[in-house]
């Protein structure tokens, strides 16, 4: 069961995780360089040998820790989840040791939270993307990276050619009408999402 | 008399039909279009009840799903085409033999939907020349039908002993 | 006449042959584009012969950008992209979406709701499997059960067209509730179909069960132990063909379930005819799902009421009172306010546990929503699962995993 006696044991054996804010299930914060053999010891010893989800949250470009790895874990005896948060340590390249060696399913979560984030697995066996393709020079999970896109070629240059297509940012004009929820009433009304043109930018004539 | 209809009258002609070959050509086509789905998403599902009993897209003569490009006339493309898929839509389009048709089927295959995205293709009309969008998410079998029906009908108004005559308009992929 | 006598020794020819051909490994590539594939997957694999010795799955060519697509609208405007994750069961994504945000912001909805979505998440269900159960004998070269199996999902498309208004992509859970009310006359429609469902279900059952060809193409093929499975991360009737004793609608129960009864199959051998009887028997027990909360279907109001700044009132009273304007153009304008938190919750899905894992930052729109897609986990067995295997095993393996590539690559 997880109850207090669980979690303080929990937290007096390993000392070097702390208890987050929680409101479903329980939330512990473990530093990178401890994550695997917590992990190990979470699968062996506390049967949650179910990794249910392994993704990340960028916290914008302005916060002290960017990059922050969260995997879900659930045990079958205790019929409960446990959500574990990882900090990235660097900002600029981003690196958390990877969980493959644990649990076998982490290998395609963690190729996916890279080809989004662009967050490091140290010691995957073969950290590639897996959902954009090989040569997409940018990751879209990023909060600087526009919903639209950025130009690029094309990935088949040979299609390219002939057809004359390629990866162009989508019209945005008409889109989503969100408002960002913050300001006076003026300015918090829903807008088209167009990142390509504002009314702040001269027209072009 | 129209021009592009089949006339014929028995008693003046007995047994022999007296008509263009355009006629011919376009209503031999038109009745057996064989189409190559290229299912990619939730529109599939639609093409695929079309094609099982309740729609019986067998009574257009078009329940001969060749996935193989080679043996079809007319590719359907039903879903969402992401720019890592385009090369391989093209590609098929190219394997098919002339004459061939287009039909974007979904509001994704025709102008992107709602997946206003960075890896969303805006349209498949990008890479292929289509003739004949449907619309709606996914359409009906109904919307589907009456939009095979649209292209038998574009088909038949076709100057088809002219293309016969013309090289391929588009520059292959695939030699 | 002289003859002349030649001895040759069969086994050198054999190991000549062997050894030419020893490092000589075929690369196939089946898909993206294949009609045995259920929507767009590629695999690269590698034969020595007819068996297979290497197996690399490429995903990714439907990936459509709905993560970055929900941080920019509000939770009701993202409801539409849900349904196009398993678009076979479009109504059970809707559910698990709508009780996501719903637990985040704290709002409970009233009985009457629940049994609305555990019936339509039960009529998805069966309309998945059923789908499922048909490719999968087509895959196996069985066209006929393709057919019936349609014929019984045509009905349920009628049904769902009189409660939503669309065949299927129906979009219809709205944060705090639904968004109409059951018609009449609809629940004893319901419940006609679900007593002509069992006949059809025999007569599926009949032409593949015990067909000889049918065992001899699934029995033993693509077997994955309790381990592996667990290792995996697989959930859903291929995690309880293997022999878990895992349905979250029992360990876990959500929108009421608990006040059903209904059994779980658990399979023994994890191989395909196992996943194949797994998922036959669940649509059985749905049906009984189905007739208990027809059988108990309460009364009372189909959204919370009481969520102020979630769900928009009733269209009489906008239109007559003060409060009830505002609280609706907020709610449309800035979108349903969500405190600040995090929140997963999965669902059992007819594919497996669909997750949705919500951050939220205050306000209409969330701050990062992460889909966990039942097919995308229980796809990355293949690369492990399919070296060993034939060439024609392919596709009853595919076809038995029951994955839909909407939801892996979202």
């Amino acid at each position: 069961m997880i109850d207090n006696d669980f979690v303080s044991s929990l937290l007096k054996r390993f000392s070097f995780l702390s208890l987050r804010h929680q409101l479903d299930c329980l939330t512990l914060a473990c530093p990178p360089n401890e994550v695997v053999d917590f992990a190990k010891h979470l699968r062996d010893e506390e049967t949650f040998d179910l990794l249910v989800d392994l993704t990340a949250i960028d916290h914008g470009e302005t916060a002290d820790t960017r990059f922050s790895v969260v995997l879900h874990l659930y045990s079958l005896i205790h019929r409960s989840y446990l959500r574990i948060h990882v900090d990235c340590p660097d900002n600029d390249s981003p690196e958390v040791p990877s969980l493959n060696g644990v649990f076998p399913a982490a290998n395609w979560h963690e190729r996916e939270t890279y080809d989004m984030f662009g967050i490091q697995f140290s010691g995957h066996p073969d950290l590639r993307r897996i959902l954009m393709w090989d040569e997409y020079p940018y990751f879209p999970l990023r909060k600087e990276f526009p919903l639209a896109g950025i130009d690029v070629p094309l990935p088949a240059a040979d299609v390219a050619e002939v057809t004359g297509a390629e990866v162009d940012p989508a019209p945005m004009m008409g889109g989503p009408f969100v408002s960002p929820g913050t300001g006076r009433m003026s300015e918090s009304e829903p807008r088209a999402k167009d990142e390509s043109w504002t009314e702040e930018t001269i027209k072009q004539s | 008399m129209i021009s592009s209809e089949v006339g014929y009258n028995s008693k003046v002609e007995g047994e022999v039909i007296v008509t263009k070959a355009d006629a011919v050509i376009n209503w031999i086509r038109k009745h057996s279009v064989w189409p190559m789905p290229m299912g990619l998403a939730c529109c599939a599902i639609e093409l695929m009840a079309s094609a099982a009993s309740r729609y019986d897209i067998s009574r257009f003569g078009m329940e001969v799903m060749r996935f193989s490009p080679r043996q079809s006339d007319c590719m359907i493309v039903a879903g969402t085409v992401t720019y890592k898929m385009a090369e391989v839509v093209r590609r098929i389009y190219d394997q098919m033999g002339d004459p061939k048709w287009v039909v974007a089927m979904g509001a994704c295959a025709s102008t992107g939907g709602m997946y206003r995205s960075y890896a969303v293709m805006q349209g498949v009309d990008t890479i292929v020349p289509v003739d004949v969008y449907v619309s709606g998410c996914p359409p009906r079998p109904e919307a589907l039908l009456d939009a095979m029906m649209k292209l038998q009908d574009k088909i038949g108004r076709e100057p088809a002993v002219k293309n016969l005559t013309q090289t391929a308009k588009s520059p292959d992929l695939v030699g | 006449m002289s003859t002349t006598t030649k001895e040759i020794q069969v086994g050198d020819i054999g190991a000549r042959a062997a050894a030419h051909s020893e490092n000589e490994r075929m690369a196939l590539n089946v898909g993206p584009s294949h009609p045995t594939t259920h929507g767009v997957l590629r695999l690269m694999m590698e034969l020595d012969g007819d068996v297979i010795t290497k197996c690399d799955p490429v995903l990714g060519y439907l990936h459509r950008g709905d993560e970055k697509i929900a941080e920019n609208m509000t939770y009701n405007q993202f409801v539409p992209y849900t349904d196009r994750l398993d678009y076979l069961a479009p109504l059970a994504n809707n559910v698990a979406y709508a009780l996501t945000v719903e637990k985040l912001a704290g709002v409970k909805v009233p009985p009457r709701c629940e049994a609305i979505r555990v019936l339509v998440c039960e009529m998805a269900r069966i309309s998945s499997h059923l789908l499922g159960m048909g490719v999968f004998g087509m895959d196996a070269g069985a066209w006929t059960p393709f057919m019936y199996t349609f014929t019984e999902r045509e009905k349920l498309y009628t049904l769902f067209e009189e409660l939503t208004g669309a065949r299927f992509t129906t979009s219809y859970t709205r944060i705090g509730g639904v968004a109409r009310d059951i018609p009449e006359g609809w629940l004893p429609c319901v419940e006609k179909f679900c007593d002509q469902l069992p006949k059809a279900i025999d007569e599926v059952e009949k032409l593949l069960t015990r067909n000889r060809i049918f065992l001899d193409r699934t029995e033993g093929i693509g077997a994955i132990s309790k381990e592996q499975a667990i290792a995996y991360g697989i959930t859903g009737p291929n995690l309880r063909a293997s022999g878990v004793d895992l349905d979250l609608r029992k360990d876990k129960p959500y929108s009421g379930y608990d006040q059903y009864e209904f059994d779980v199959p658990i399979g023994t051998k994890g191989d395909c005819y196992d996943r194949y009887l797994v998922r036959i028997e669940e649509v059985r027990q749905s049906i009984l799902i189905i007739k208990q909360v027809i059988a108990n279907f309460p009364g009372g109001l189909w959204y919370a009421e009481d969520a102020k700044k979630i769900f928009a009132p009733p269209k009489e009273k906008i239109m007559s009172s003060m409060e009830e304007l505002i609280q609706n153009f907020m709610i449309v304008t800035e979108g349903p306010q969500v405190p600040p938190g995090e929140m997963y919750f999965e669902a059992e899905n007819p594919k497996g546990a669909l997750g949705f894992y919500l951050v939220s930052r205050g306000g209409g729109v969330p701050y990062r929503l992460k889909i966990r897609a039942p097919s995308f986990c229980n796809l990355s067995i293949l690369e492990d699962l399919v070296p060993g295997h034939m060439l024609s095993d392919i596709t009853v393996i595919l076809g038995s995993l029951d994955f839909v590539m909407g939801e892996c690559d979202r």
